[in-house]
């Protein structure tokens, strides 16, 4: 809140001296000051945040539950998600080891963006996040080609030729889901940005640049998971 | 300088206020109307669902005599009812209502943080309601599932509806809790990060710490239902088996193979038992505040009202397989889902003790918003007695499917909250309006409504006993329930007609009162929240004139000894009464 700095140690009964852990946490819960010290929209990111996490998790939850409880075999990730390069044998997991690159390297751009907004550097900060809008577009695309490779080989929402039904229902809607948030983000990105460079930030300052950058970290830790969990085991 | 938000501006002049009639009142980004807007959508489909739960009672007390009630109609009925009045009337009336139109007021700002996404929330609400009431005009007509759309049963074929209605519903689901999303980042947001000068979070109304709980869960909550719906509309659509097991549909084999209708069970009531507090705990945050103003007297237990409203909101989600202990789930599962269901009783009975204490002594109004608190009380205690009946594993398993379920959950979570709404409606009525409404028109709506829903309620307990099942369109081979159970039934539904034509004296009230009622004044109750200090009332745009308050004691100086009138307005410069009186807080 804009007046904690003014504020009159009569009105708000918080004059204690800043202390450190257990008093320090409760004495910013109890004062009046904001309780994060952080801009509303970074705090409101990070409610949304958590809400998506439920979101996701919810998910892999059901996901998991329905691979326990099938009775049919569960298709083998090693061989599904293989792909064969110039007649060579087919690599397990090459496209989605590319494609995890992909994205991280993203996260990578995104901090520097972040860095760069907040030592004002217009320029440097638009460039990064077009690279990471790119990157985020370049992952999108790459998961259409896996799902036209799969639905090539017959995997659909309903069956596949391997094994439990469950295996493409679960993959579709999960792949596709976290691919709507990447290409949302990158929407999200490139609207920032272009603010960004119209120099709508002057006066307000650049937390918006973090703040989007919090969202594209989140898509990108969700990837690792979904990753994980789908691919792996 | 950092940018500060609207909501926090201390200067006037930086509002724009709007100038046209649609940008003011339509396209509004003022939290007040959106408040009204909610309310008022709100208010509207619950009567239609009131509507629906009327002619439910005809077909049960008077069986056949009206002929269009068909079973399938009947069981449409059952779900639009049960699925309008908890999400669409009761968390949107809450938590959009109410926590749009208090939670600016209370802590102080001039405006939700973000006033654009507020906007959209309601919109996206309106288009979540219009998909649901849509779904009465397509072919076979809306959904006949139940309200808990329990799969295989709702998308089978043969179960009313599953044309197109359970799609939509489906699809009005996923809509509105992207509305609720987008409204519930806001009041969350604006409750922690943007309260004025003073306002800690000791200092808050437990209003805003029953919507702020209840705002929290609902963000935790709805995820599980949105994930449900996106997959069962799958299912659906698509033709996955992610719910529905390989099974015979009216005489064929389905197109379905392994899918777990548990899994379903879960996912909703992962939402549905927080959603049951998503709709108590404003309640009981608007109850604490209505009794303490109409009772003179500083709530009781302030911090312990605090800790019970977040305890009671963490356990929610330890509990949510207590609805499923018929699903044949392991037995010891029963009993730790037993155990932290009846640990629940423990916060809920303090508020309950904490709100008689706060009347033990008072100098009571007994005017209408009184009344509604009061009766409250009642059917809560009523409502959560019958609960640690059905939180026992062995008591449920025969109760389970019978009528004593369905007195449990409307007394708790159906008359209860409803009553705190009417309550709620005409404390802050003057407030939003400027206007008081008729007392003697107001006492007699409570005394219709308090008294018939426990005409209606307190039966059915008796017929639950009896074993008369629930959701049936009509008695068939059950000779052990007695012939008497069909009178009783009969009178229940002549005490339900009663009650539903008693609301009438409600919307004449508050509609005659808009232009008729005696002018209110600031603060007719003499009330000590910030919402009842502002300048203008019904409060303007920004609210506060040209600058924010400053608060420099709790919400609940009522009574203080020595001084000359019985409360003391949180923005009143001095000395803090009740906390110099009981040191609770080190200095």
């Amino acid at each position: 809140m804009s007046h904690s700095s003014t504020v009159d140690a009569s009105v708000s009964g918080s004059s204690a001296p800043a202390a450190d852990g257990v008093t320090g946490f409760i004495n910013d819960w109890s004062a009046d000051k904001q309780t994060y010290h952080v801009p509303w929209g970074k705090a409101m990111m990070w409610i949304f945040l958590v809400s998506d996490t439920f979101i996701f998790s919810c998910f892999l939850v059901g996901y998991m539950t329905v691979r326990i409880s099938t009775a049919d075999p569960w298709p083998l990730a090693t061989e599904v998600f293989a792909l064969s390069f110039f007649g060579s044998e087919p690599i397990p997991l090459i496209l989605i080891a590319i494609m995890t690159f992909v994205l991280i390297t993203s996260s990578g751009t995104m901090a520097l963006a972040v860095n760069y907004g907040y030592r004002k550097d217009k320029k440097k900060t638009v460039i990064l996040m077009c690279a990471t809008a790119a990157l985020g577009a370049t992952f999108v695309g790459m998961q259409m080609y896996e799902w036209s490779k799969l639905i090539g080989y017959g995997v659909r929402p309903w069956g596949n030729p391997w094994g439990a039904d469950q295996f493409g229902s679960v993959f579709y809607m999960i792949t596709g889901f976290h691919g709507l948030h990447v290409t949302g983000g990158v929407i999200y990105l490139l609207i920032v940005a272009r603010k960004v460079w119209l120099g709508h930030y002057e006066k307000k300052g650049y937390e918006i640049v973090e703040i989007t950058g919090l969202y594209w970290h989140f898509v990108d830790l969700v990837w690792v998971f979904i990753f994980a969990f789908f691919y792996l085991l | 300088m950092a940018y500060v938000p609207l909501a926090d501006q201390d200067d006037a002049h930086a509002l724009h206020d709007p100038q046209s009639f649609v940008t003011k009142y339509i396209w509004s980004q003022d939290h007040k109307v959106i408040a009204i807007q909610y309310g008022g959508t709100a208010i509207f489909v619950g009567l239609i669902a009131l509507g629906l739960s009327i002619l439910m009672r005809l077909q049960l007390g008077f069986p056949d005599t009206v002929s269009w009630i068909d079973p399938a109609f009947y069981y449409q009925a059952v779900t639009m009812h049960g699925m309008i009045m908890v999400i669409y009337l009761l968390t949107a009336l809450f938590l959009g209502g109410f926590g749009n139109y208090l939670i600016p007021l209370m802590c102080g700002t001039r405006d939700m943080v973000f006033p654009f996404l507020n906007m959209l929330s309601f919109w996206f609400y309106l288009v979540s309601v219009i998909i649901l009431l849509a779904s009465f005009f397509v072919p076979g007509g809306p959904t006949g599932a139940g309200w808990t759309l329990y799969a295989p049963q709702s998308i089978s074929h043969g179960t009313p509806g599953s044309e197109g209605g359970i799609l939509l519903m489906l699809i009005s689901l996923a809509v509105f809790i992207i509305a609720f999303t987008m409204g519930g980042l806001n009041y969350v947001t604006t409750i922690l990060q943007a309260r004025t000068r003073g306002l800690t979070l000791m200092r808050l109304p437990l209003s805003i710490w029953g919507i702020f709980t209840a705002t929290v869960l609902g963000l935790f909550a709805f995820p599980a239902l949105l994930v449900s719906a996106i997959m069962m509309g799958f299912d659906l659509v698509l033709g996955t088996s992610f719910f529905m097991p390989a099974m015979m549909e009216l005489g064929a084999q389905n197109d379905h193979e392994g899918g777990s209708p548990i899994l379903f069970q879960h996912l909703f009531w992962f939402f549905g038992h927080p959603e049951v507090y998503i709709v108590a705990l404003p309640a009981f945050g608007l109850v604490s505040d209505v009794i303490s103003t109409h009772a003179r007297k500083n709530i009781f237990g302030y911090r312990m009202m605090v800790w019970a409203i977040i305890a009671i909101g963490g356990l929610s989600f330890m509990v949510w397989a207590h609805h499923m202990y018929v699903s044949g789930m392991n037995p010891y599962f029963g009993f730790f889902f037993a155990t932290t269901t009846l640990v629940i009783a423990i916060p809920t009975a303090l508020k309950v003790y904490n709100w008689v204490l706060t009347l033990w002594q008072g100098n009571i109004r007994l005017n209408t918003p009184m009344l509604f608190a009061i009766g409250f009380i009642f059917t809560f205690v009523h409502g959560g007695l019958t609960g640690l009946f059905l939180g026992n594993v062995v008591i449920d398993v025969p109760l389970a499917d019978t009528y004593f379920v369905v007195a449990h959950f409307h007394m708790v979570m159906g008359v209860s909250p409803v009553l705190v709404l009417f309550a709620a409606l005409y404390h802050w009525y003057p407030k939003m309006t400027g206007r008081m409404f008729n007392e003697t028109l107001g006492k007699t709506h409570f005394w219709c409504t308090f008294l018939g829903t426990y005409a209606i309620y307190l039966p059915m307990h008796y017929l639950g006993f009896l074993g008369v099942p629930r959701r049936y369109y009509e008695m068939g081979n059950t000779d052990f329930i007695p012939e008497t159970a069909q009178a009783l039934n009969a009178n229940i539904t002549l005490a339900a007609i009663f009650v539903a034509t008693a609301q009438i004296l409600f919307f004449i009230n508050i509609f005659w009162s808009l232009k008729n009622g005696e002018k209110s004044g600031g603060n007719p109750w003499g009330a000590t929240t910030l919402e009842w200090q502002t300048p203008d009332t019904p409060p303007k745009h920004g609210n506060w004139g040209e600058e924010l308050p400053s608060v420099y004691r709790w919400a609940y100086d009522y009574s203080v000894p020595g001084m000359d009138k019985d409360f003391v307005p949180q923005n009143e410069p001095g000395e803090e009464y009740e906390k110099s009186a009981h040191h609770h807080k080190g200095a």
